[in-house]
């Protein structure tokens, strides 16, 4: 398959218009739409070609999200765009209490074929209120599914399969991936929803990790390997469905693991995986399961400060140091040598 | 009304202050390295926020929204601390944490910037119901787009304020765009100002670039406010020169309108008419530019002094 570089904002509007172009219930609701195909350009020649199919729409994130449910229980399939992500708290009500429930509320007589597309993450200096990464929320609200890529490739390919997904389906898009540039194939192709990927093999510590902190950890997998340390990445790419058999596989292999989110750390999304190691590999571990995330505060404007608040490439240095260093004292862990 | 000589002076006097901050920012800006982040600037629409907060005593409340420096600087706050907070240094009025879009200045009224569209208003509610309870006899006034009035936060917030008779007045400033988007295409109407007659309350459209008549508009809406009438909404057209943000191509502009709308610069205007006037001559014009303009080099100077914050500074002020 012929394969050429390209941005995963790019990729976000290859997807969608090979998706409108096969299904006309798909469209698009959101502000500043149309005038430069939205404001980080991802939906750049979509209102050109698909008219009446990209709409503008008064600020309202609420209403937006409100008619798109509305939208899709009749069978359309609205992709809603919250501009940032920070902006679903104002329509928390439209996403947990309606959209997520409906389809189960309603007995399962309407599907809810729906994507709320939200750029997410820090580090542009752009304060509190447009930096924050939220996925932990919504992730504890049965109902939705929730994807966070990383690379351009599977920005495409994850986001086609949200689109026909027939759940609402949430789709974090980190800001300061928008110009990272990937290969991506040039033919058509779907990434179903609730597959992890693994960046980087390795033996000796499993590196879990999503979005945009992918790229740190492979960073920090290099750093490691001129140390002799083989890290393996694995790079979720859904939290929701979880591919908790991937993590196991690697687990199994490597008996060491950091989770790497810039989330803020407390109630994160490393939490749930700690615990689910926990519960379920315990056995395979050998040392403890170590969260490496933002620290808890709102991100601050200041760019030393925000830098610092952030998880760096150093940060998760240091939390692989602490996995590795407390062995736990036991006779024999089970290590499945061959698996990948 | 009759505006006195030292009000069209102190009128004026802001509007050059916030003009100058503004463009002395933008230089900074552009330059590249000293600010972070990014800018949304008000040049164009400063007489709103002058002809408003000159009405303004220093208890009364303001809430301004992402394009607030003209607002907070004509309620009265110190330009040192504002331009150090946009170098994100620790003499900020946030110590570095807000930048632009959180700006706030309590002591001198300043409620809070705010980067969630509408939000404001809905804060200014509470305000002004404080200022009811305590009977402070202060008002609460709330600056926002015309793109917020699509927010149900605009909606609701009216509707709550009239029915509590709640001293808030409504500043909309119609500047043409919500980001790239023409007013023409996310609302319906062409008066934001008719939807105050739909929640029982006064609401008046003028011309936003006039500084004087926003001030004798503000001043009915402060004198009803007062009177505990409930809210105002004043509604005033005007422009944004630079677009949404510092670096916006604005290529979605009709070519001339910005030139059309250069002719009616508050600013240039106001100063035209003070000289025909004869409340100054060319000489005391150019007193008030320089003075501002040294206000501003004094507040760059210190900004740069200012260090960055210290890791320390991270946990303060929270406490969950
Ligand atoms: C709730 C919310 N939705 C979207 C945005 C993104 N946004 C920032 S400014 C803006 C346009 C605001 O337009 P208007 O109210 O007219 O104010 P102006 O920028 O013209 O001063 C939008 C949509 C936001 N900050 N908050
Ligand atoms: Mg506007």
């Amino acid at each position: 398959m012929a394969v050429r570089e390209i941005t995963c904002s790019q990729a976000i509007a290859e997807a969608l218009a090979e998706e409108m172009e096969r299904d006309d219930t798909v469209f698009i609701l959101g502000e500043d739409l149309t005038s430069n195909g939205g404001i980080f350009c991802q939906f750049k020649g979509l209102p050109e070609k698909f008219p009446g199919r990209v709409i503008d729409t008064p600020i309202s994130e609420t209403s937006i999200v409100g008619s798109g449910v509305g939208a899709a229980l009749t069978g359309m399939r609205p992709i809603v765009d919250m501009h940032f992500a920070d902006f679903v708290t104002t329509a928390m009500d439209e996403i947990v209490n309606q959209m997520a429930k409906i389809r189960y509320m309603f007995g399962g007589q309407a599907k809810l074929p729906m994507v709320l597309w939200a750029p997410d993450g820090a580090g542009i200096s752009a304060a509190a209120q447009h930096s924050q990464s939220l996925e932990s929320w919504l992730v504890h609200t049965p109902g939705l599914k929730v994807v966070v890529p990383s690379e351009p490739a599977d920005v495409k390919g994850l986001l086609k399969a949200a689109v026909r997904d027939d759940d609402p389906v949430i789709f974090f898009q980190h800001k300061r991936l928008f110009k990272q540039t990937g290969p991506v194939p040039e033919e058509p192709y779907v990434i179903p929803l609730g597959k992890a990927d693994v960046k980087r093999a390795g033996s000796d510590i499993t590196l879990i990790t999503y979005s945009r902190m992918t790229y740190e950890c492979l960073e920090a997998a290099r750093k490691l390997a001129e140390q002799g340390i083989q890290a393996e990445v694995l790079d979720l790419r859904t939290l929701k469905p979880l591919d908790f058999d991937l993590i196991a596989r690697s687990v199994k292999k490597t008996n060491h693991v950091v989770v790497v989110h810039e989330a803020c750390l407390t109630g994160g999304f490393g939490a749930e995986i700690a615990a689910r190691i926990g519960e379920e590999l315990f056995e395979h571990l050998a040392g403890p399961v170590v969260r490496v995330g933002a620290k808890d505060v709102p991100v601050p404007f200041s760019p030393v400060l925000e830098q610092y608040v952030l998880p760096q490439v150093e940060d998760i240095l240091e939390g692989v140091d602490k996995a590795l260093k407390r062995q736990r004292q036991v006779l024999f862990i089970p290590r499945a040598a061959n698996v990948r | 009304m009759k505006i006195t000589k030292e009000t069209k002076i102190d009128l004026f006097t802001r509007m050059v202050k916030v003009r100058t901050f503004e463009d002395q920012t933008e230089k900074i800006f552009m330059a590249g390295k000293e600010m972070p982040g990014f800018l949304h600037l008000s040049q164009g629409e400063d007489a709103m926020a002058v002809g408003t907060c000159a009405n303004l005593e220093i208890n009364d409340a303001i809430y301004t929204t992402h394009r607030g420096h003209g607002c907070i600087i004509a309620k009265g706050a110190d330009l040192k601390p504002m331009m150090a907070e946009l170098f994100g240094r620790i003499d900020g009025c946030c110590k570095g944490r807000a930048g632009s879009m959180h700006f706030a200045d309590v002591k001198t009224g300043c409620m809070g910037s705010n980067g969630v569209v509408g939000e404001g208003m809905r804060l200014a509610v509470g305000t002004a119901f404080a200022q009811k309870y305590n009977k402070t006899n202060n008002v609460t006034a709330v600056f926002f787009g015309e793109g917020a009035t699509g927010t149900g936060s605009f909606h609701e917030s009216f509707n709550m304020a009239a029915t509590l008779k709640l001293p808030v007045i409504f500043v909309c400033s119609i500047n043409l765009y919500a980001q790239m988007t023409h007013k023409s295409v996310h609302i319906a109407i062409e008066n934001v100002a008719e939807r105050a007659a739909g929640y029982g309350a006064p609401g008046v459209t003028i011309d936003g670039n006039d500084v004087e008549l926003v001030y004798e508009e503000v001043a009915k809406a402060v004198k009803h406010c007062r009177a505990g009438k409930g809210p105002y909404l004043v509604e005033g057209k005007t422009y944004r020169h630079y677009g949404h943000y510092i670096g916006d191509p604005c290529n979605y502009r009709p070519a001339g309108e910005l030139e059309e709308w250069m002719k009616k610069d508050p600013v240039v205007l106001y100063e035209k008419k003070l000289l025909k006037e004869g409340v100054l001559d060319a000489k005391g014009v150019q007193q008030v530019k320089d003075e501002c303009k040294r206000l501003v080099d004094e507040a760059v100077e210190y900004a740069r002094k200012s260090p960055q914050p210290e890791i320390e500074e991270l946990y303060k002020d929270i406490f969950a």
